[in-house]
């Protein structure tokens, strides 16, 4: 069965010297006092500042051409660099979406005015973007959007409301998910349009998420007019790039690493003298996460050598949120406190953050129900 | 090459699918001799090729030693003594030893009464080639596989012996590993039987399969069987570290072993509850795979054992943290 299969991961040891560049750069740019509680927040962290010194460092655009500004890096060594950022949870928000799948499908798909234009920047870490997918009426069903954008003399009026849009708030632009032809083929009708975010019509309203944090938003978009030359790709082919775009997303070493602040506090804060219980749940956790890393790293070779690991990706998500989801219950089972976003304790905020997180790392990217269907799917079941 | 050997392995155990005459072909095909080194006489077969058989044998159910007789073989080679004739097991205990004799109990050692050879260490770090000199207590585990005491009062002179490259600790993590990629191959057959199963079988008018509650919880035993899998990919591309980083060798045996444990139990419960009660019957061929499931995973150490000695190792790792000590732990294979 294919889908169970994972293809030996590549050998680790040619990375090591990069592994360890990465590792001193994050170590001297973050600082000793860049604590727990801020690590936890990594995926959500925006720091614009530092997204600009990994660009300088060559470590965003990694794998494009450098006729684009890009440094042609393998996909294993830009594997190699996310990983580390993650483990660190280093501030990655504002460069994240850009340089996971916004360079990739861009590209692939975009119009060489589109890539000359904008991967440089993305390389550069100065040019930032958000994922326009989801809609009020259109979460797991993305085929259901329907922001459209009429065909007008030099252009297209797109008007539609875009929710949960991770850092619109911050982005330069989006890349939206719309109807423009008059089909009612669900899936035949839509495009992706590249959207300045600074357009006229372009609102962006804060939604605040339990922990008080800000960081998606609810996106107006009324009768915003766009060049011709926003769209990306061919008209009617937006179905199958946002599937791509979505095996991008899905495909990083974010699965499991979401909640590895938590961990490494655990480890600290049981590390004087762990009983019994706690060396086992430790131990599980780390057999666990040496299993999960192991598929991931397949992943990424699939991924250099041009395969499509879909599936693969698909269960690695689903396992890795679970663990990840896990993490916050381990941790209180280990160390009674109440989670708190008050206490000075960096345990007991990160804990509190962590738990806090936890409900989206299953809906992000696609619910659990969703992947498991897909995967479904792959068995032949669907 | 590797599906070369996948093929064969496959057939073979296929064709023997009632166990009778399974053993014969499998010494003709010189599976015993997958994982010896090509210096012992071997056929220089890469560890994941070799350790792929059992993988297959598990997936076929197959009532016999293979995982067993090749551990043995490649414990005796790399030790520099010959070969087993026949079928053979590696004993994870050390062989009590007094006033010149060796007297005691090996305890549930699998398949011995069809052994021909019993490897097992001295206190004093001896591996023992022993070919008689046993009674026998015949057991067997859930599955019906034998699992026997061995009692030994025998002189240790005259007794075949050798420096063994291997502590005891790491013959436990190399049959733990076996046991690991043995979850793996029984897991992807319940999961290829249940599916065929949920397909054929209909009720309310359409395959059960078309439900979305049964489709969930196969994607769930496919995510655990995946991850099993993968935890025995990992530690076959790691059995070379048996021999020179052991101790980094059992940690990845004892990860490997405790994720399969945990995706086998899942595995088992899902495959029964889309079967029905057809699954719980004897007739039925799904309980030789459930069963080694449930009696695999508690073999050389279950899931605590290897929690709490690899959490140890975590907690004793010194400085530097988890994550450089996880990534470490990629780096040699
Ligand atoms: C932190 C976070 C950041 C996000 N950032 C972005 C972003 O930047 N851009 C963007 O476009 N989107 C973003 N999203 C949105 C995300 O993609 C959606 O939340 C997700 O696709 C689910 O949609 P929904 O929330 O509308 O839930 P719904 O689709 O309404 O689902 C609700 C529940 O019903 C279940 N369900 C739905 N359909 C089925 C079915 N067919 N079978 C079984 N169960 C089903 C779901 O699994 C879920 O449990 C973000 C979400 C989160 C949590």
């Amino acid at each position: 069965m294919s889908l169970i299969d994972f293809a030996p991961p590549p050998p680790e040891a040619p990375y090591a010297a990069l592994r360890a560049e990465v590792r001193a750069f994050l170590a001297e740019t973050l600082g000793p006092d860049f604590g727990a509680p801020a690590r936890a927040r990594s995926w959500s962290g925006f720091d614009a500042a530092f997204s600009r010194r990994l660009g300088r460092r060559g470590w965003l655009g990694m794998t494009l051409p450098s006729r684009y500004g890009g440094h042609e890096r393998s996909a294993l060594e830009h594997y190699v660099v996310v990983e580390e950022l993650l483990a660190a949870g280093a501030p990655v928000a504002a460069h994240w979406i850009a340089d996971r799948q916004s360079a990739p499908l861009l590209l692939l798909h975009g119009t060489e005015a589109q890539r000359q234009e904008i991967l440089p920047r993305i390389a550069a870490g100065t040019c930032f973007f958000c994922i326009g997918m989801s809609e009020p009426n259109s979460g797991s069903d993305l085929a259901a959007v329907q922001s459209r954008a009429e065909k007008v003399d030099g252009g297209w009026r797109l008007s539609g409301t875009k929710l949960w849009t991770t850092y619109a708030h911050e982005a330069h632009y989006m890349i939206a998910l719309c109807r423009t032809g008059k089909s009612d083929d669900r899936h035949g009708g839509v495009s992706q349009l590249l959207v300045d975010m600074k357009a006229p019509g372009v609102e962006v309203l804060p939604i605040i998420d339990m922990a008080g944090a800000h960081h998606f938003n609810e996106v107006r978009l009324a009768d915003v007019m766009l060049p011709d030359s926003a769209l990306i790709g061919q008209e009617g082919d937006g179905w199958k790039q946002v599937m791509g775009e979505l095996a991008f997303e899905r495909s990083g070493p974010d699965r499991f690493l979401s909640a590895f602040a938590l961990v490494t506090e655990l480890l600290r804060v049981l590390a004087g003298a762990p009983d019994a219980g706690a060396q086992r749940a430790v131990g599980r956790l780390v057999a666990h996460l040496m299993v999960l890393r192991h598929m991931s790293r397949s992943i990424a070779g699939m991924l250099a050598r041009g395969e499509n690991p879909a599936l693969q990706a698909t269960i690695v998500k689903d396992l890795g949120t679970a663990l990840e989801q896990e993490i916050p219950e381990i941790a209180r089972a280990l160390v009674p406190v109440e989670p708190s976003q008050e206490s000075p304790d960096p345990f007991v905020l990160t804990f509190a953050h962590t738990l806090l997180a936890a409900p989206g790392f299953s809906l992000r990217g696609g619910t659990r129900e969703i992947l498991r269907g897909i995967i479904a799917r792959g068995l032949g079941l669907r | 090459m590797t599906d070369l050997i996948a093929e064969m392995a496959d057939r073979l155990f296929a064709a023997h699918s009632g166990n009778t005459g399974l053993w014969a072909a499998v010494e003709e095909a010189g599976l015993p001799f997958a994982l010896l080194a090509e210096e012992a006489g071997g056929f220089g077969f890469a560890p994941a090729e070799a350790l792929g058989i059992i993988r297959i044998a598990a997936g076929h159910a197959a009532a016999a030693p293979v995982a067993e007789t090749v551990l043995a073989n490649h414990v005796l080679g790399a030790a520099g003594l010959d070969p087993a004739e026949g079928a053979a097991v590696v004993a994870t205990e050390v062989l009590p030893a007094e006033d010149g004799r060796l007297c005691g109990t090996l305890r549930r050692l699998p398949w011995a009464r069809d052994a021909g050879t019993v490897v097992a260490l001295t206190a004093e770090g001896r591996m023992l080639r022993l070919t008689a000199g046993w009674s026998i207590r015949s057991g067997s585990n859930l599955a019906g596989e034998p699992r026997d005491d061995l009692t030994f009062d025998l002189p240790l002179d005259g007794l075949t012996t050798a420096e063994s490259p291997f502590a005891a600790d790491t013959l436990l993590a190399m049959s733990a590993a076996l046991r690991a990629i043995a979850i793996a191959g029984a897991a992807e057959a319940a999961l290829a039987l249940t599916v065929g199963y949920v397909n054929d079988r209909v009720q309310f008018g359409r395959p059960i399969g078309k439900q979305q509650a049964i489709q969930q919880n196969l994607a769930v035993m496919a995510g655990q069987t995946a991850a099993a899998r993968a935890a025995a990919d990992m530690v076959s591309e790691a059995f070379p570290l048996a021999l020179s980083a052991p101790e980094l060798f059992r940690l990845k045996a004892g990860a490997a072993k405790l994720r399969a444990g945990e995706a086998a139990g899942v595995c088992a419960a899902i495959a029964h509850q889309a079967h029905g009660a057809i699954g719980i019957t004897r007739e039925y061929r799904l309980h030789p795979l459930t069963r080694r499931l449930w009696s695999w995973r508690d073999e050389f150490g279950s899931e605590a054992f290897w929690a709490e000695r690899i959490g140890a190792a975590v907690f004793a790792r010194g400085d530097g943290g988890l994550w450089p000590w996880l990534t470490r732990t990629g780096e040699a294979a």
